[in-house]
């Protein structure tokens, strides 16, 4: 058995850095996929409403697990041998932009009929529409739900530790399998994860007060 | 649309409209449909240049619904809306050329509540009339002078009264020098000190030749500033003409009862 020492948390710490990585690949991936969809979802074009609900009910019904297991395990039986982190970062952002596209598809929904009417009554086109008037006050109502499920998508990275990406929870995993101090190293994996996701909590209270105040 | 329409759309725009006898809406037998129910059946309305025409009645009785239609906001299932020279109501083409020309304004106000109300006003400014940001914030001066709240042009929307948001909503439409406005129960959500504020607004506008079609309940007004008004009942126009002589002899009992119980 090897003392737990500074050397495991120095691993720990970098390897944090991944889980970092991954949830910002995931917040800008699925955010990008996730603006395109709640848009495709309050289309007028009855095909994309339809597929994009389609993409939304698939992947909010299977577990993050499986896309993980899918894109690293049964994409390299196609002959795509994605790296460990190309994979976590591809389920991720699917992951992530089907459930950002559903809260964001309500936020847009909430926004009142009244504003649509009143800017197409000043000449408005519909893309001037949703630029000035929808998104800037959905993007308001979107913020907590948003920054909510942040703090799921941050700890769900866990997740990647399966395919073998040495993220936080694996990198706790590896140190506890040498030190067996498993109450030491996960209470300090356990505090750094609450490290990230705390100042988005944070974060989000100050962002609503600041569009309260606002307007 | 009809060629000729697309023509003068084309081209320079419609016809001045400050001309005497020329009607700026015309509204032909229009059909509107909710579902089954139908709502408006058969109205048929002229609004000439520099008129303003007050359409009442009960709610329910297609009043607003027919307003909205004459706007495009709502689409019809028969007969022929021609306003400022646009065709309305069927397919919903160049709705650029007329939201030129027509300004709408609601019973909720509908102001863009993250905007400030400088910002409400110069947007379309901006972006629909290219306008610089310099001219648009001097037309925007210049409206809300108009409207009596020139010191508010940096508060937002929740920061006003009811009736200084409507103000407001009106200056909006009126920076875009719209040829016809129309006005939606826009005294509906007031209390009677704020409406008297905003009818005194339109009141000012009336005087300076807009025209103007108002849906509304304050029948004083009507009675009072309105040249022409339409009573609507069940969908139609049941009875129309001069405000004085239609309030001086209703021919009939339904119109004669709406006045009579002082709504």
């Amino acid at each position: 058995m090897i003392q737990f020492g500074s050397a495991h948390v120095i691993y720990i710490f970098e390897a944090a850095r991944w889980t970092i990585v991954l949830s910002l690949i995931a917040f800008f991936g699925g955010a990008v996929l996730g603006l395109l969809l709640a848009l495709a979802r309050v289309s007028r074009l009855l095909i994309l409403r339809a597929l994009s609900a389609a993409y939304i009910q698939t992947i909010q019904g299977t577990p993050l697990l499986i896309l993980l297991f899918l894109s690293y395990f049964g994409l390299s039986l196609l002959g795509y041998r994605l790296a460990p982190i190309v994979a976590a970062g591809l389920s991720l952002t699917l992951y992530v932009g089907a459930f950002l596209g559903e809260i964001w598809r309500g936020c847009i929904q909430a926004v009142p009929r009244t504003q649509w009417e009143a800017s197409d009554c000043i000449g408005l086109n519909r893309f001037q529409q949703y630029a000035y008037v929808i998104l800037p006050q959905a993007v308001r109502i979107a913020t907590p739900p948003t920054v909510g499920f942040m703090v799921q998508v941050v700890k769900n990275t866990s997740l990647a530790s399966v395919i073998g990406f040495v993220e936080l929870t694996r990198a706790g995993q590896i140190v506890n399998n040498s030190t067996f101090q498993p109450l030491v190293v996960f209470l300090l994996v356990a505090a750094i994860y609450f490290a990230i996701c705390y100042p988005l909590s944070v974060a989000s209270r100050v962002l609503e007060r600041k569009f309260n105040v606002a307007r | 649309m009809s060629r000729d329409d697309q023509q003068t759309l084309a081209g320079t725009r419609p016809a001045p409209t400050g001309a005497p006898d020329t009607a700026v809406i015309k509204v032909r037998d229009v059909e509107k449909l909710f579902g089954q129910l139908k709502v408006l059946d058969g109205v048929s309305l002229d609004v000439m240049a520099g008129q303003m025409v007050a359409i009442i009645g009960r709610s329910g009785s297609g009043k607003s619904t027919l307003l909205r239609c004459m706007n495009g906001l709502e689409d019809i299932q028969g007969g022929d809306i021609t306003i400022c020279g646009h065709n309305v109501g069927r397919g919903k083409s160049n709705r650029a050329d007329l939201r030129r020309d027509v300004g709408m304004v609601f019973q909720s106000y509908n102001l863009f509540p993250h905007l400030t109300v400088e910002r409400n006003i110069t947007l379309a400014l901006t972006l629909v009339k290219k306008k610089s940001k310099a001219e648009a914030r001097q037309r925007a001066e210049q409206v809300l002078a108009q409207v009596g709240l020139a010191e508010k042009i940096d508060a937002y929307p929740e920061q006003l009264s009811g009736g200084q948001q409507q103000r407001v909503a009106i200056a909006r439409s009126l920076a875009l020098s719209p040829q016809v406005m129309l006005f939606d129960e826009v005294t509906s959500a007031l209390d009677p000190e704020l409406t008297v504020e905003v009818l005194r607004v339109m009141e000012d506008l009336a005087r300076g030749g807009m025209t103007m079609v108002l849906v509304t309940h304050e029948m004083a007004f009507a009675q009072r500033v309105a040249d022409q008004v339409v009573f609507m009942h069940k969908g139609k126009v049941w009875e129309s003409g001069p405000t004085k002589e239609l309030f001086a002899a209703p021919k009939t009992a339904e119109f004669a009862q709406f006045i009579g119980t002082g709504l």
